[in-house]
């Protein structure tokens, strides 16, 4: 497995690949599926102080080749994370990456402060970008100067190393990645969700009870790619990709466009073995394009050939 | 425990308008333990559509792998899995959910089984156990309208089932509620499955029964991981206690969840 190994700050991964943070719970479910230490991390649901019930049904809605989703960070809550998920979590030997969210900043920072702590927590991901929550979130992550404010705050309390989830939801991504970089994020996530809505045909009101949602999956993939391609271009922490990612070519494509590790979100949906299958296919596609380990694919479609050679090194 | 595997298809119907009854066969059948749990279905192998869909156990064979769904064919979804022929593949995960507790009907008591549209299939297979368990059995089956009607003549062989449709084309008209007083049905346990005002109706009139609910709702994952499917739960001294009703439901007892 050696060819998959990547190590990122706070990282030591036997492979890149992870759910993301939403789209997995705190695992328990997958786990009747399969050994969750087979992952390379797995990004935990969002976690708050308190506990939060979320939005109203319905809360999903399909659309072509994506889905929305208005879930609202239902979480059981700081403590019960730490006490009851994580605790049961630690069976396995798996690095966790804690999603942190929150309204207002002291939020971020509690959440921040708690979780880090926590011995398998090897990461926080810093949660700006949700766009399904009336406030904080989403307003955090599309000011640069506020995202950066936060991003230094948080890093002072952390225990561990914070990468920050970026919003699609911006006209300009490269800005906020830089905005974060400058205040010490030690990695980026992207991209989460871009807003949308469905109508209903019937009644012509929109089908999610919180009128927009989030879309994710295969629809989103082309976006996520151009972003981490300008990106990855422009900052010097790796990128954990994410956005419609579904096979293990997508995965290779996440990694041309500059990603470090990918994030797997909505497939583990419709296959709760997605995760395991591309961890398994992996080998033999990188042996087929003719790499020797994974991160040598990492920007490969913006690097140019003295900077591939010395990769390849 | 819930399985994920390529059922092949045994037989595919159009058994009323836009109504298919769908027999798979495959292991995971010997999984399937209660009536009322449903199957999450992949049916195409391409990403539109995107997601499964739930759908709902009419009858299980487990002597020889086989379980039917009945299930209308309406959005894009389900109008690919009615063109489904014999002998090609279908991706099932389930069996999912807890079903119909047949063990609260007592030998020789009286179970209502009420049913609207789409809901009444896992009565089906409810109705089945329940009179192997030599429960009397009452059916009261509403429809839409008279082409929309099936499996009137099974659920006769059962038990009495008084049919409803809503525009009088085909037995009583109105709702199963009004069959319900007109009739003067007495019983000790109702189970229901159908449209949420349906439910909601009967939940109402029958507060001292026991009764039990299958709910709907819109799902993502259905293995209790998005948590698209939440409902409140009517004891909730917190604000934020819940049930999924893909993996905590789809049955509830009365009372439990607000619906």
């Amino acid at each position: 497995m050696s060819q998959l190994a990547v190590n990122l700050p706070g990282l030591q991964l036997k492979n890149p690949i992870m759910p993301a943070s939403g789209c997995f719970g705190f695992g328990r479910e997958y786990s009747q599926f399969y050994d969750l230490s087979k992952l390379g991390s797995i990004m935990i649901k969002a976690t708050t102080v308190e506990p939060r019930f979320g939005n109203a049904t319905p809360r999903v809605a399909e659309t072509t080749a994506g889905m929305l989703n208005a879930i609202g960070l239902q979480n059981p809550g700081l403590k019960k994370v730490i006490d009851e998920e994580l605790a049961w979590l630690d069976q396995f030997d798996v690095p966790i990456i804690a999603n942190v969210a929150g309204s207002l900043e002291e939020d971020y920072i509690e959440v921040a402060r708690e979780i880090s702590k926590v011995s398998n927590v090897h990461a926080l991901e810093l949660n700006i970008s949700c766009p399904n929550v009336k406030t904080g979130g989403i307003a955090f992550g599309t000011i640069p100067e506020v995202a950066k404010e936060l991003t230094k705050k948080v890093k002072e309390v952390s225990s561990v190393p914070v990468y920050v989830k970026l919003s699609p939801n911006v006209s300009n991504i490269v800005e906020m990645a830089k905005a974060v970089e400058a205040g010490g994020a030690d990695g980026l996530t992207m991209i989460n969700t871009l807003i949308g809505m469905r109508l209903d045909l019937k009644t012509g009101k929109p089908v999610l009870a919180n009128k927009t949602g989030g879309l994710s999956g295969p629809a989103i993939k082309p976006v996520a790619i151009r972003m981490i391609y300008e990106v990855s271009q422009h900052v010097n922490i790796p990128i954990i990709g994410m956005g419609g990612v579904q096979s293990a070519e997508d995965v290779i494509e996440f990694f041309y466009a500059g990603a470090s590790a990918v994030a797997v979100g909505t497939a583990n949906f419709i296959d709760p073995l997605v995760c395991p299958k591309i961890i398994d296919e992996l080998p033999a596609l990188l042996n087929e394009l003719g790499f020797d380990h994974i991160s040598e694919c990492t920007g490969r479609s913006w690097k140019n050939n003295e900077q591939l050679a010395y990769h390849r090194a | 425990m819930i399985r994920n595997e390529q059922c092949i298809v045994l037989s595919n119907q159009e058994i009323a308008h836009n109504i298919y009854e769908l027999t798979l066969k495959g292991e995971l059948v010997q999984q399937m333990n209660e009536p009322g749990q449903f199957v999450h279905l992949k049916v195409s192998d391409s990403v539109d559509p995107l997601l499964r869909r739930p759908i709902s156990i009419a009858k299980i064979d487990q002597s020889n792998d086989q379980f039917t769904m009945i299930f209308r064919a309406e959005g894009n979804g389900t109008q690919l899995l009615a063109k489904k022929k014999v002998g090609e593949f279908v991706d099932v995960l389930g069996p999912i959910g807890n079903g119909f507790p047949v063990e609260e009907a007592k030998a020789g008591s009286t179970v209502l089984l009420v049913g609207g549209g789409i809901g009444v299939p896992p009565l089906y297979e409810l109705s089945l156990r329940l009179k192997m368990r030599n429960v009397h059995v009452i059916h009261v089956l509403g429809f839409a309208t008279k082409d929309a009607v099936f499996y009137e003549e099974k659920f006769a062989e059962l038990g009495d089932t008084y049919v409803v449709t809503v525009d009088g084309s085909h037995g009583e008209k109105g709702f199963v509620t009004d069959v319900i007083s007109t009739q003067n049905l007495s019983f000790d346990t109702l189970y229901t499955c159908g449209p949420t005002p349906m439910l909601k109706a009967l939940e109402a009139a029958f507060p001292d029964k026991n009764v039990y609910l299958s709910l709907e709702e819109r799902m993502g994952c259905g293995i209790g991981a998005c948590f698209a499917c939440v409902c409140r739960t009517k004891d909730d001294p917190t604000g934020h206690s819940y049930k999924k009703v893909c993996t905590d439901g789809p049955v509830f007892k009365g009372g439990e969840v607000l619906i």
